[in-house]
């Protein structure tokens, strides 16, 4: 499958470029906009995105190797992200990350992220997501929840469609 | 006892205020930012002139703030250093990458209150000659990019902000860059890699100073947003007014962020200094106390690359006597003042203002194993010691907390984490070995108990499986 960039959004990219006095540092945000549209950066986006900042491929795809957040392939339409760190696993995070691989039919002995096989729902765990304090906290796609109980969690699931 | 004094968080909670520029208004914003560009050339006694910039630079030198990121380093210093000769045009960043564990100050000021950081950054630029800044925020805060670039549509809309600023004749434009996952890019030369475009491996010191080699290797200013929300109450009150607020040297208000073993986790806004470590964690105005029928076991107090504190510690501070001399004084874990220099004598530091809590259901090996997977996580790769470093120590304590330890394993991490720290360009290297060492030094039966039964355990039943999964503390009352 080629690349496209539809125009809406290639003019919001050009609009970004004239954020910085050199252009290579708008590199991050093409790749956060390029992901939150297509779902991941493809081999295709990396090189359209280099030839746009006037970059080599290898200056972008290092980044996207880099930056724990860009992804290469696809995940699940519902990303759950669990935080693993201190205070979240003193409040229950690695139960909380289990609950969903069993209810999901993950294993959740296995290490990083596991996609159901209907491609609906990705669940990993991630270091700290700055919400410390309200342990348990993680995030479903983009919206961020706090004190995420199980019965929270199980409600959060069903309202996934 | 000590009270929450709400300075930048004054508003931040009280129903019915909005993150918007009409609410911030209403309820006196951007007064400040007018006062800053009112100010006039003043002349001072010894002949010589003052420029409004310089102006707002003395009031923030006087007002002795230390930035609220981790070092704690003087913000009026830090401002001195710019080379403002060079005739490159000066950079302002505001480092919102908040990702220190235990941390989640920055969050609320962001999300709730956004305006208040920018008033503070437009006036930390005016005073700085800043013309082109930027807020880089982290990946993991969608929503608090998007309330930002919200509030600086607002702003730009009245003027705040862009060309000739409330008709003064300032130029100046903030734009929102986002990270992408990586807890590098809160060491201010690795942030300025990442805003260039790049890997953000951190830069060697000297000569890539920010002040005189920073971003576009122009003269740029790192700030945290504590910090710059801090300059907009210095420049409204003045610096010595400020200066009042807390204890000498530690001046000010700070948020701290109390998480962990505590009946009610959460953001506290303080003087500096005036409230103990005990009382922030067992006051019923602060973190309510441990969970019934637990007692303490250890304290992170200041994000999880601080040394930990084990309880009943006791530590010599210097103290000022009734006759001015310092002199040693032995104080209690507990009653170590929260602030800078009392942290720094105990050994420890106040880094972020996070306070982590463990009580007694703690596994202290498995807390240690959980913070060094992080490390080994978020270690850039750039200098040996540490890339391979900080992954040897995580998978030593993996054998530990999975039932394959050895007893030598305690004395392993220790030289490994010795070989990491002050071989590395950044922090990070301390960040990853100071846990190590003070866990193990602090709690080393512990390690070795753990690291004997297991062996004790293979010699018995060659062979056997991991343990399983281990628990890190008591399971939280859901």
């Amino acid at each position: 499958m080629s690349f496209a960039v539809p125009p809406d959004m290639e003019k919001e990219l050009d609009e970004l470029v004239t954020h910085y006095p050199q252009k290579r540092s708008a590199s991050l945000m093409f790749l956060h906009a390029i992901q939150e549209r297509f779902g991941h950066v493809s081999q295709e986006a990396i090189e359209w995105t280099a030839k746009k900042l006037d970059l080599q491929p290898i200056n972008v795809y290092e980044l996207v190797t880099f930056y724990p957040m860009f992804r290469q392939v696809p995940l699940g339409k519902y990303h759950v992200k669990v935080c693993r760190t201190l205070s979240c696993a003193l409040g229950g995070s690695a139960e909380l990350r289990e609950h969903f691989c069993q209810k999901l039919g993950l294993d959740a002995k296995e290490h990083g992220a596991q996609t159901t096989k209907d491609g609906k729902f990705t669940v990993e765990f991630v270091e700290c997501l700055a919400g410390c304090g309200t342990a348990p906290v993680m995030m479903l796609n983009e919206e961020f929840h706090e004190a995420v109980t199980i019965k929270k969690a199980d409600e959060m699931l069903a309202r996934c469609k | 006892m000590p009270q929450e004094y709400r300075l930048i968080l004054k508003h931040a909670d009280e129903p019915g205020y909005t993150p918007d520029i009409d609410c911030y208004m209403r309820n006196g914003g951007y007064e400040t930012l007018k006062k800053a560009l009112s100010f006039q050339t003043k002349d001072l006694p010894d002949g010589k002139k003052q420029t409004p910039q310089e102006q707002i630079r003395q009031e923030v030198t006087t007002s002795g703030l230390r930035g609220r990121g981790g070092a704690g380093f003087s913000c009026g210093l830090k401002w001195s250093l710019v080379d403002r000769k060079s005739g490159k045009p000066i950079y302002m960043i505001c480092n919102a990458d908040e990702s220190e564990p235990g941390t989640f100050k920055d969050r609320q000021i962001i999300h709730k209150d956004p305006h208040q950081l920018i008033e503070g950054m437009i006036v930390a630029c005016f005073g700085n000659d800043v013309h082109l800044a930027y807020i880089y925020i982290r990946g993991e805060m969608p929503e608090g990019a998007r309330i930002l670039n919200r509030a600086l549509a607002e702003a730009r809309a009245k003027n705040f902000l862009g060309k000739n600023i409330l008709g003064k004749g300032y130029d100046l434009e903030i734009h929102i860059h986002r990270g992408a996952g990586a807890y590098i890019c809160g060491e201010e030369t690795g942030l300025i890699e990442s805003l260039e475009g790049k890997r953000a491996y951190p830069r060697i010191k000297p000569p890539y100073f920010p002040a005189i080699l920073g971003l576009y290797m122009c003269p740029t200013i790192v700030n945290n947003v504590e910090t710059l929300a801090a300059v907009k109450h210095i420049v409204q009150m003045g610096g010595a007014e400020y200066a009042k607020l807390g204890t000498p040297n530690n001046t000010g208000t700070r948020i701290v962020s109390v998480s962990g073993h505590v009946k009610k986790p959460g953001y506290f806004e303080v003087e500096v200094g005036k409230a103990t470590l005990g009382e922030l964690i067992f006051d019923e105005k602060f973190g309510g106390g441990l969970r019934d029928g637990r007692k303490l076991k250890a304290i992170i107090p200041g994000g999880s690359s601080a040394k930990v504190f084990k309880a009943g510690e006791k530590f010599k501070v210097k103290r000022k006597g009734p006759d001015g001399q310092l002199t040693p004084v032995e104080v209690d874990l507990l009653d170590l003042p929260y602030d800078f220099d009392s942290l720094q004598q105990a050994g420890s530091m106040s880094g972020s203002g996070a306070i982590i809590v463990m009580d007694d259901s703690t596994d202290i090996v498995a807390a240690l194993a959980n913070l060094s997977e992080f490390y080994a996580h978020e270690s850039c790769g750039q200098c040996t010691p540490c890339r391979e470093g900080s992954l040897w120590m995580s998978k030593a304590l993996h054998r530990l907390t999975n039932g394959h330890g050895r007893k030598q394993d305690a004395d392993y991490l220790i030289r490994i984490a010795q070989g990491i720290q002050g071989r590395t360009i950044c922090a990070f290297g301390e960040a990853c070995s100071w846990p190590v060492l003070s866990f193990i030094n602090k709690f080393k039966d512990e390690f070795e108990a753990r690291g004997a039964r297991d062996e004790a355990k293979h010699s018995s039943s060659a062979g056997a499986g991991p343990s399983g999964e281990m628990r890190i503390a008591a399971s939280p009352q859901h």
